[in-house]
């Protein structure tokens, strides 16, 4: 199993190489990148720093160009994947069928990865995705394991599972929330919840968080605060306020990562462009650690209590969840 | 300009659907959609229901499309799915790429729906090469977008090739998750929900702490806090639109079918505060201008 760290910058970059990831994935300066946000992602310089670090340790480098492209700006996503395959990108993770087809007639050799952000759930979807010639699909966080495991089954494309992140709630590609709040879409501008639509503000209630002028959630002196990505705020549903959505939480995996093996799955993903360097390092860190111990022992693999510790740390509201793979969201 | 009624977001008994598409057969909707596009767990119909209502209104005139799930995950639902795409008599809507796999190698035409990802002309023209006959847009995209697009439709020579339509009131799907909503309310793990939907014929409202209606649930999807209404934008829409579809919340809503068609040339605009229609003006969509 290819462990594959998030790399928001080229410090976390190195971090994720040091720390013993198969690959990073990273994403250019714009909205070609579902992780299109301020002070994030590279320039052209360190993208060739980048690129040149990890191929000096032998490690790939998947580039993401994510998201829709828009009608009258076609080329600039054509662009992206060209400026992929310059740079030497070992892999492209696209989402777009045009793009995708782009991809599929122009560079035919440059290997092609299924993002989540095309929400393929189901093998007739991944079949029709092979038309393009993607070697893997990257699966939506809305699949419980035994769904995985008969996707695994019945595909014969490699498939990668996110392991650990925050936790999109909403099948990935599939979610209009943050541009009915906004008017800008994840899927075309490349963010959710976007930080210039954020605002924080000392009330006698509390301290208030807003998204363009909507209450997200309100929080007392002895609460954490987080930021109101807004399917994580506390609304009112039949007269109590709730995490109507879901609390702020944390994907991880660690549990049934023998069982993922068992099945075949070709790559975890970390999620968290967005996070800082040394979160990419701790999280990588871990997860070699369980892989290492995994592919070594894997009758007898145990969660290490310091790994779990670790991870909740780095935590959205420092909680976790096996998500989808939880009983009771089946 | 022809107008459609879209097939039931919500969760109603047998007896409501029934009434509701008596009442619709006699309407002057043009196109009408049957089935279940949300939830695998609900069969007050089964597909044969489906295709027996389907029948009745073809034969009062009726174009009718089945319509089928956005989020497949089980087997079942892809067996289920098959089904439906092979029915063997009506057009159906595809809204995700898993059934338009299905339809394409079947040979058979049509309807891209506003659950898939389509936002180009380069996506449209693979799609008409697989057999697409219509576009329902993504209920994100604004007017302007879809000029863009479909101006460049024009220079691909594939302009005339589908027709395209557009929610023109309704709550609008927004997302889909893994995870039930509606019985995650009632504290109920989704595969003990009994079925709760039914209790909720226009969904579960989410407002904000300070009364804004933001959200409403509805099972595994969440639609928007406010109805879209595009009755004051039709005028804007000649030229790009083919068909406006009501998404029916109530049985009531098939007054809107009316109230549209007085307003075609906007002379009989209503006030619209209660709305939404942002989307189309390529702002926020809860906003009303």
């Amino acid at each position: 199993m290819e462990l594959l760290s998030p790399a928001g910058s080229l410090p976390a970059l190195r971090a994720a190489v040091d720390e013993g990831a198969d690959a990073v994935y990273l994403g250019f300066k714009d909205d070609t990148n579902a992780r299109h946000f301020a002070g994030l992602n590279f320039t052209d310089k360190t993208l060739n720093q980048g690129v040149n670090y990890a191929h000096q340790h032998q490690r790939k480098v998947h580039v993401a160009v994510n998201t829709f492209s828009h009608p009258t700006r076609c080329h600039t996503w054509f662009d992206a994947v060209e400026k992929a395959r310059d740079i030497g990108a070992d892999v492209l993770i696209a989402s777009n069928i045009a793009v995708l087809e782009y991809a599929a007639t122009h560079h035919p050799d440059l290997e092609l990865h299924l993002s989540v952000q095309a929400s393929a759930t189901n093998v007739a979807a991944i079949n029709f995705f092979k038309q393009f010639g993607i070697s893997r699909a990257v699966l939506p966080r809305v699949l419980s394991f035994q769904q995985v495991a008969n996707l695994a089954k019945d595909s014969d494309v490699e498939l990668e599972v996110f392991a650990f992140g925050s936790l999109c709630i909403m099948a990935e590609g599939r979610c209009y929330l943050s541009s009915y709040m906004t008017g800008e879409s994840p899927n075309t501008a490349g963010a959710c919840s976007p930080a210039k639509y954020v605002r924080w503000q000392e009330t006698p209630d509390g301290l208030e968080s807003r998204l363009n002028n909507v209450l997200i959630d309100r929080f007392q002196d002895d609460e954490k605060t987080g930021y109101p990505t807004l399917c994580k705020g506390r609304f009112d549903v039949d007269g109590r306020v709730v995490h109507a959505l879901e609390a702020p939480t944390s994907l991880n995996t660690l549990e049934i990562l023998p069982q993922l093996k068992n099945i075949s799955i070709s790559a975890l993903k970390i999620e968290g462009r967005q996070r800082s360097p040394t979160y990419t390092r701790q999280v990588t860190r871990v997860w070699r650690q369980a892989i290492d111990l995994v592919n070594k022992q894997p009758e007898n693999f145990k969660v290490k209590a310091q790994w779990n510790q670790c991870l909740s740390e780095l935590s959205e509201g420092s909680q976790t969840t096996l998500g989808a793979y939880e009983r009771t969201w089946q | 300009m022809k107008f459609s009624v879209g097939n039931v977001l919500f969760y109603w008994p047998k007896c409501t659907l029934e009434a509701f598409y008596e009442q619709a057969s006699q309407s002057s909707a043009d196109c009408i959609y049957l089935g279940e596009s949300v939830c695998s767990k609900r069969r007050e119909f089964s597909l044969n229901d489906w295709l027996e209502i389907g029948k009745k209104l073809q034969s009062q005139g009726k174009q009718v499309v089945l319509t089928s799930l956005a989020l497949l995950e089980a087997k079942s639902e892809l067996a289920s799915l098959k089904k439906i795409c092979l029915n063997g008599n009506f057009l159906v809507e595809a809204n995700d790429f898993g059934a338009v796999e299905i339809l394409s190698e079947a040979q058979i035409p049509f309807v891209a729906g506003a659950a898939l990802n389509i936002y180009n002309q380069y996506d449209l023209k693979l799609l008409v090469d697989k057999g697409m006959k219509r576009w329902v847009m993504p209920v994100e995209l604004s007017r302007d977008w879809l000029r863009q697009v479909l101006e460049a439709c024009e220079e691909l020579g594939i302009r005339d090739k589908f027709e395209v339509e557009v929610y023109g009131f309704g709550f609008l799907p927004l997302a889909y998750s893994a995870r039930c909503f509606t019985a995650r309310s009632e504290n109920k793990p989704k595969d003990q929900c009994q079925l709760c939907c039914i209790n909720y014929p226009q969904g579960k409202e989410i407002n904000s702490q300070e009364n804004t209606q933001l959200f409403r649930m509805n099972g595994i999807q969440t639609m928007s806090g406010k109805i879209q209404n595009l009755i004051n934008d039709l005028p804007s829409m000649k030229g790009l639109v083919d068909i406006v579809r009501i998404s029916p919340n109530t049985q009531d809503s098939l007054a809107w079918l009316t109230l549209f068609k007085q307003n075609l040339h906007g002379d009989s605009a209503i006030a619209l505060q209660d709305y939404c229609n942002g989307f189309w003006h390529k702002i926020e969509g809860m906003a009303t201008t």
